[in-house]
């Protein structure tokens, strides 16, 4: 079954046309990849999904359900979970409680007033140490390094234990030495925890290593979709890279 | 857990000071009392301005609708005084000392309900919208609250009203009884903020005011958790409000009830001065300010106020961390300089 | 309330005369209000003191007539440069020291210290009283003497217009003015092209000083002010901006001109006890709508 299906989304800011006729599916528990040069559309097709702006035309169905006009925080709880290019992360408080107020907090308001469970300080800890930030856990969020930011803001999308999770370039800013390493951990979160995620990724060996499936996006259309390899052997796809 | 219990060794002895604090001093009860009132103002904008970051101006609106809901209640509860005078503000009605209490209790209840209502309604406008259009729209509520006061002649108008006269056959004096009221009070909302800021609740305030656009889209209700938190505030500000008019004995709509010049400022003031965000830092600057401006002002000869303004500028341009911010920073800089010291 | 309705209906030239008035009136509003939108749009500052400074202004004024015998039309150049000087002193000692704070809260506080202290201090050296410097220069009648306009309000919608005109043609000639408009589009851009960017910030809320001195030496002559009465002044603006949006100069003098007329208006149905509330729930009102409709198109008015 699709878990989040994309049909014909178009979106405009201003005069600028961002995406035209976009259409894309995701299966559950897959890992699907959205390549495409600079300014060919990839964010503002994540911005639409999520409910970041109002979108022109089309729809996007999640689980089922129509969810082009519901507002972010309903999106967030129906399971979607995004993480952002420029990482988002509560700048003045330490790594532990970014990682507390991602869990379900308001799930019972009776319990808002309390202070944190030790499942979720469990969870928090296992999670900190996943990505590898354990150490630095009662450090401010804002006295990161950037890639440890993006590290935070993953580990912090766990905590809510999203059904899908849109990763806006995971590995861009990651030390390179790190790389592996995230994706190796992006495996595991699909593999083990079920989380279906759609990546965008500028970097292609770590696209073609990761997803089974790639959408290529340029100019604001579709250009093409396939297998790793088969996206990798497009002649448009390279063309569209190159510049032509 | 030492650093805890110091602090809560620190907490009963002040605790044990304030609670004979008026043998001490008998002829500065109203004074210790007023050091009560300020710092549950402080508090109470703190909950917005500090650990939500959003800079409310118009607080005091909350302060002025406990003081004439409960001023209102404790006139009518149990007589209609409005027949027998032409102007209302004349109205003095005489309880004995069960009705007054019982009028008293009901009124500052009734109060902070109203007042919650009120930030519940207008929270859900205003608290809808990003930076400074919510302080736009907080600047003028107490200056419109005011206006619309003075023209309704059932609440005295501009000339205001008058609260009951303290029924005088009682063992506690009037200045003792506020000054414990007040005690407890300011007491309850201290721990309760405490524990509130401690909670899930607390950090997700602190969540907005870190970034509120990832607060979302993590799923969570911004708005609702920045209404909850001002009507909160608004609960214990109106009890304060019905509080001080008693103190007072008189009320009006300009220069006590929805004064912005004087409480109005103050609370933003106290709060920033002592640290905003830190549930010890409006105390602090309560306490601080409060008590240099009964201390030194009288010298300034009628350029006090002059020296407010002064101050509060001061303090937001050169000391916008406050007293304990200041050190937090501190602290925190040496933390982050050990741990990477630690980590090589 | 519903008497006096029922007058605006029955005699319409009593509706004339009220719109005309806030006709005239309007264009002070609109250059107080495009002060605000100037240094809004360049320096991203929301000056919650822009009617203590158009208050100064009016007091320099009645100073000057008053203790030099300066008639107050004389006086409109020298509040000018004075509040300019000023504007630079406020820029120097304060807004300097904020630029590129990240908590948009900490400029805002500011300004409203500033507000607070400017309120002070007029009551400390002006008094409290409310003070006029009308200079008395008769009326004129029009539609066969039913609406009469006071040749003061002609003669300060007229000088507030050449001032309009005036620094329609700096901001689009001159060098600063040229600058000033390239900063406000992109600071960083214009940085790198040598634009001297707190060159430009500090001329840009002088400028906006200058101009809330000049509508306070007309508000002098044609209304009453008194200490405390700046805030309304603020909201006026704020509104006017609101309406009709940061860049827009035509559309600040309309707004400027329409909420004046309405508000004089509305002043006299509901009351002119209630002039701060009327303008400041308007406000409010207006705001609202805005953030639900934004809302429905899941944005945010910030």
């Amino acid at each position: 079954m699709d878990l989040l299906s994309v049909n014909s989304v178009n979106k405009s800011y201003g005069g600028v046309i961002a995406n035209i006729d976009v259409s894309l599916t995701v299966p559950k528990g897959k890992i699907v990849g959205i390549i495409g040069p600079n300014g060919s559309g990839k964010t503002t097709l994540f911005n639409s999904i999520v409910g970041h702006h109002p979108i022109d035309s089309g729809e996007i169905y999640f689980n089922g359900e129509e969810i082009s006009s519901l507002p972010i925080p309903k999106i967030a709880r129906l399971g979607m979970l995004r993480t952002f290019q420029q990482t988002h992360i509560y700048g003045k408080m330490t790594c532990i409680q970014n990682m507390q107020i991602s869990s379900d907090i308001d799930a019972n308001w009776k319990r808002v007033f309390n202070p944190f469970s030790k499942d979720v300080d469990e969870m928090v800890n296992e999670l900190l140490a996943f990505v590898g930030l354990y150490k630095k856990r009662f450090l401010l969020a804002g006295d990161l390094s950037f890639g440890q930011q993006k590290l935070l803001e993953f580990a912090m999308a766990l905590m809510k234990k999203p059904t899908i999770l849109l990763l806006d370039e995971p590995t861009a800013g990651v030390n390179p030495t790190l790389i592996n390493g995230l994706i190796d951990r992006l495996h595991q979160v699909n593999e083990e925890k079920g989380i279906t995620l759609l990546v965008i990724e500028h970097n292609m060996r770590v696209v073609m290593n990761l997803a089974e499936h790639i959408y290529c996006l340029a100019n604001g259309t579709m250009l093409a979709d396939g297998k790793p390899d088969e996206i990798q052997n497009d002649q448009r796809v390279i063309d569209a890279y190159l510049g032509n | 857990m030492i650093i805890k219990n110091k602090q809560n060794n620190f907490i009963w002895l002040g605790l044990a000071i304030s609670a004979i604090a008026p043998f001490f001093f008998p002829n500065h009860i109203t004074l210790l009392t007023y050091i009560w009132v300020m710092i549950i103002l402080a508090l109470t904008w703190d909950m917005l301005g500090g650990q939500t970051g959003y800079t409310s101006f118009g607080n005091i609106l909350f302060f002025g609708v406990g003081m004439y809901v409960c001023a209102v209640v404790q006139r009518d509860m149990f007589s209609s005084g409005l027949d027998r005078f032409e102007r209302v503000s004349e109205v003095v009605v005489s309880l004995n000392a069960s009705e007054y209490f019982i009028s008293l209790a009901v009124g500052t209840f009734s109060g902070a309900i109203v007042a919650v209502l009120l930030a519940v309604i207008l929270g859900s406008g205003i608290l809808g919208m990003r930076g400074h259009y919510f302080a736009i729209c907080t600047l003028g509520l107490g200056h419109a609250a005011a206006e619309i006061t003075s023209g309704i002649e059932y609440l005295g108008a501009g000339s205001g009203m008058v609260t009951p006269i303290y029924p005088s056959e009682l063992l506690v004096g009037k200045e003792g009884f506020y000054y414990y009221a007040f005690l407890l009070v300011a007491i309850t909302t201290f721990f309760l903020f405490r524990k509130i800021y401690q909670s899930q609740f607390g950090l997700a305030l602190n969540a907005i005011r870190d970034n509120e656009n990832k607060a979302e889209s993590m799923g969570i209700h911004t708005t609702q958790y920045k209404i909850a938190g001002w009507s909160i505030s608004a609960f214990f500000l109106a009890i304060a409000g019905a509080g001080v008019g008693n103190v007072i004995g008189f009320i009006d709509p300009v220069e006590i009830a929805f004064s912005g010049p004087t409480f109005g400022v103050w609370m933003i003031v106290m709060a920033i001065l002592g640290g905003k965000g830190t549930i010890w830092g409006p105390v602090l600057g309560a306490i601080i300010l409060y008590s240099a401006k009964e201390t030194f002002w009288t010298y300034l000869l009628g350029w006090d106020k002059v020296a407010l303004g002064l101050l509060i500028l001061i303090v937001v341009v050169y000391f916008p961390k406050g007293i304990l911010g200041y050190f937090k920073e501190r602290k925190q800089l040496s933390n982050s300089i050990l741990s990477q010291k630690g980590e090589s | 309330m519903i008497t006096y309705l029922n007058i605006l209906i029955d005699s319409p030239e009593f509706l004339a005369q009220l719109v005309i008035n806030g006709l005239l009136v309007g264009a002070i509003f609109a250059l107080i209000a495009y002060g605000l939108a100037l240094i809004w749009g360049v320096m991203d500052i929301i000056n919650f003191a822009q009617g203590e400074m158009v208050i100064f202004g009016g007091y320099i004024t009645y100073t000057l007539f008053y203790q030099f015998g300066i008639h107050p039309i004389l006086s409109i150049p020298i509040v000018a440069v004075l509040l300019f000087v000023f504007g630079l002193l406020v820029y120097k000692t304060v807004i300097y020291r904020l630029l590129g704070e990240k908590d948009i809260f900490i400029t805002i506080l500011a300004t409203f210290g500033l507000a607070i202290l400017m309120q002070q201090l007029m009551q400390a050296i002006f008094g409290p009283d409310v003070v006029t410097a009308n200079p008395e220069l008769g009326m004129m009648h029009i539609f066969d003497g039913k609406v009469s306009i006071s040749n003061i309000q002609l003669i300060s919608f007229l000088i507030a217009a050449a001032v309009a005109i005036a620094l329609f043609i700096i901001m689009k000639y001159s060098r600063m003015g040229q600058a000033i408009r390239a900063t406000a589009q992109n600071p960083r851009a214009s940085r790198i092209l040598g634009i001297d960017i707190e060159k430009v910030y500090a001329n840009t809320f002088a400028i906006n000083a200058a101009l809330c001195g000049i509508g306070g030496a007309l508000v002098v002559m044609v209304w009453t002010i008194h200490p405390f009465i700046g805030l309304v002044y603020t909201f006026r603006s704020f509104m006017i901006v609101i309406l009709a949006g940061l860049g827009n100069f035509v559309g600040i003098i309309f707004a400027g001109m329409g909420i004046s007329s309405l508000e004089n208006v509305t002043g006299f149905v509901i009351g002119a006890e209630f002039q701060a509330a009327v303008i400041f729930c308007l406000l409010v009102i207006i705001l609202v709508t805005r953030s639900i409709l934004a809302r429905k198109k899941r944005q945010y008015i910030q």
